[in-house]
């Protein structure tokens, strides 16, 4: 794997008066920096966060703002650093831990399974580990099978977590600085394919984005779909095909997986009665299967019809990038799902 | 004090340990106690040493053989006592069990049931005393099992790159459960790997609760002034089985026995009746014997946690799971 296209083009333009246009990686970087002028208990700790400024440059520019006590290179040990971060939170540092992706979490799983998310509880309540865990998740580009990874569906399981997903500029900061200032561990899920999103953010130093909110993305009337991250452009882009053909979709941005806006969900499909959720990960449990059991649960009365989730397919991810592109849920499926549960031909 | 009242300070609390954990296994015989309960016994003289050696302010973490090293810590029997009988009055409220041993008041940073697993965080206590320059160190307590897994590598890497102020405390008690360190590790010297990290070591017979002051002091000494870790292999040994469910069938009773011989509470109990502290040794005893009665009562008495606790302990405040 490589980074992306260098960050040179992406130096803030503050406008007087205009909410400030930045890329989504960017995004993330003023609101670590944000936090870590405001507390100096917060630091940043990963493979090539300092001096490389970044595998892909979300950290860029922090190693010489903020120095090499706070900017910490580390050497590839992922199990290693996640604990001694959560060691580090334990007696009350606020720790950035980024990982190159997602993926490479699975040797740190331990560490946040056993330790991050359980400290609170095996202690009496003697210990919390406030403490952030970030890094891009899901498809990228025909990374393959082993760097391909939708790992939000692992850890949204575990009690003593919060997962956030966000998929605009402005959650991305929003998110990011609601998640420093937690007392609880955070898991921040970013795209590789959305590093280079632009948007606008806040310049509000207290600009926070609350947990457990989902955003109305699109409204609509016929139809809800579910999404996060990524896929919640994919959505957008199937919402924008179906209005072509007379339905009327709303698009729901969960931006937050744990805590999870029940209300949000049961709200729009009182309205709208179907719903479809489109995201990455396997078919097999996860989320959304989680989701739908929230649905029906909630809202069985207001259904008139199964709910449908457009996945990624239940296989390893190919590198051939049409494979690639098959085993990735598309915005035709998407539109194809809605179809279905409006008992419209597809 | 007089170096005899120190070393009977000491006996105290090995004394302590011992008959803490020889009543903790009765009362699991009982079915007082349920799940795991690793046993200390044997093993006293290591914790007691370290932790006369230190601050009270530095921390200490272990594995999920952890009584021993709260004792020795500050907690008291009763607190003790309590969690193992999964009391609200317990150090974790009941909570966590014999395997987590949590006494934030006394720094006693907790007991961890994934083998190896707590040494990072160990290496993360020491960062952040390192980051803060508030002049604490940590030690880490592990098993020789312990130093097979990836957790215990990387640890000790990241302690030597960034010179964390933690000592590594291997207590080789010869068997990872039921399987001798020859059939474990390739390479009998634990400290061998030191050189590797480019780390300093020690390595001795944890046969006297002075020689283990004394060899972790050293060390201690050496993260507190140099900033630099150290590893400590410090060669013990377990009387009991690994677990109460360990019937120990892999070592024969007489290996044991001849264990017995070279107990270091033995000894220390040993050297203060030719100091001709007979009498002060006695009262200890009786004192002892007094406080685990009281604690083993403080326990069956106390209540057990209520449901209340369960969120409370998950996440700080409520909201929509």
């Amino acid at each position: 794997m490589s980074a992306t296209e260098s960050a040179q083009d992406e130096k803030a333009k503050p406008a007087d008066d205009k909410p400030k246009e930045v890329r989504f990686r960017e995004a993330i970087r003023l609101g670590m920096s944000e936090e870590m002028e405001r507390d100096d208990r917060v630091f940043i700790v990963g493979e090539e966060v300092g001096h490389y400024q970044g595998a892909y440059k979300v950290t860029e520019g922090m190693l010489e703002k903020f120095g090499s006590k706070r900017v910490i290179d580390a050497p590839i040990t992922e199990s290693g650093f996640t604990g001694v971060a959560i060691g580090a939170a334990m007696v009350g540092l606020r720790p950035i831990v980024e990982y190159m992706t997602w993926n490479f979490s699975a040797v740190a799983f331990d560490q946040i399974l056993n330790n991050a998310a359980k400290l609170r509880q095996m202690s009496g309540g003697q210990l919390n580990v406030p403490i952030v865990f970030r890094a891009p998740n899901g498809s990228a580009k025909q990374v393959g099978s082993q760097h391909s990874h939708s790992m939000e569906h692992f850890y949204a399981q575990i009690p003593g977590l919060k997962v956030v997903a966000p998929s605009t500029c402005e959650d991305a900061k929003g998110l990011i600085k609601s998640a420093i200032r937690d007392d609880d561990p955070v898991l921040y899920m970013e795209s590789e394919t959305l590093y280079s999103l632009k948007g606008t953010v806040s310049d509000d130093p207290d600009f926070l984005v609350p947990f457990g909110k989902a955003r109305i993305a699109r409204e609509g009337t016929d139809v809800t779909i579910i999404s996060w991250s990524r896929m919640v452009h994919v959505s957008l882009e199937a919402a924008a095909a179906l209005e072509r053909d007379g339905i009327s979709a709303e698009v729901i941005d969960l931006r937050s997986l744990r805590p999870l806006d029940e209300e949000a969900l049961v709200n729009s499909v009182k309205k709208t009665h179907r719903a479809v959720i489109a995201y990455e990960g396997w078919p097999y449990g996860g989320v959304g299967a989680e989701i739908v059991d929230r649905i029906q649960r909630l809202a069985f009365d207001d259904l008139d019809a199964p709910i449908e989730r457009v996945t990624t397919k239940d296989v390893p991810m190919p590198y051939n990038a049409k494979l690639e592109q098959l085993v990735i849920p598309q915005a035709a499926g998407v539109v194809e799902a809605v179809k279905r549960v409006s008992y419209r031909s597809v | 004090m007089t170096d005899h009242d120190n070393h009977l300070a000491l006996y105290r609390q090995m004394q302590l340990i011992r008959r803490f954990e020889e009543e903790a296994a009765r009362a699991y015989a009982m079915g007082k106690i349920g799940g795991f309960l690793h046993l200390y016994i044997g093993q006293e003289a290591v914790g007691v040493g370290a932790v006369a050696a230190l601050e009270p302010t530095d921390y200490v973490i272990t594995t999920y053989r952890d009584h021993g090293l709260a004792l020795a810590r500050g907690m008291t029997a009763r607190t003790a006592m309590a969690e193992l009988y999964g009391k609200v009055t317990g150090c974790s409220k009941g909570l966590g069990g014999s395997m987590h041993f949590f006494d934030v008041e006394h720094n006693m940073l907790g007991g961890y049931g994934i083998v190896g697993g707590h040494l990072p965080l160990a290496a993360g206590t020491a960062f952040a005393s390192k980051y803060r320059g508030d002049g604490r160190i940590t030690v880490v307590f592990f098993g020789e099992g312990a130093a097979s897994i990836g957790d215990c590598h990387e640890a000790m890497s990241l302690a030597a790159l960034w010179k964390l102020p933690v000592v590594f405390v291997c207590e080789n008690n010869e068997y990872s459960m039921g399987t001798p360190l020859e059939r474990t590790l390739a390479v009998e010297d634990v400290t061998a790997r030191a050189a590797g990290y480019g780390m300093a070591s020690d390595r001795f017979l944890a046969d006297h609760v002075h020689t283990v002051k004394e060899k972790l002091g050293k060390a201690i000494q050496r993260a507190r002034e140099k900033c630099e870790p150290t590893l400590i292999e410090a060669r013990t040994y377990r009387y009991r089985g690994h677990s109460m469910s360990d019937p120990g069938k892999y070592r024969t009773p007489q290996e044991v026995e001849d264990q017995k011989k070279k107990d270091p509470l033995s000894r220390s109990r040993t050297d203060l009746e030719k100091a001709g502290l007979q009498k002060k040794l006695e009262a200890v005893d009786a004192a002892i014997e007094e406080e685990i009665a009281d604690a083993v009562k403080f326990a069956e008495e106390s209540a057990e946690p209520g449901p209340e606790l369960l969120e409370a302990t998950t996440y700080k405040g409520a909201f929509a799971r």
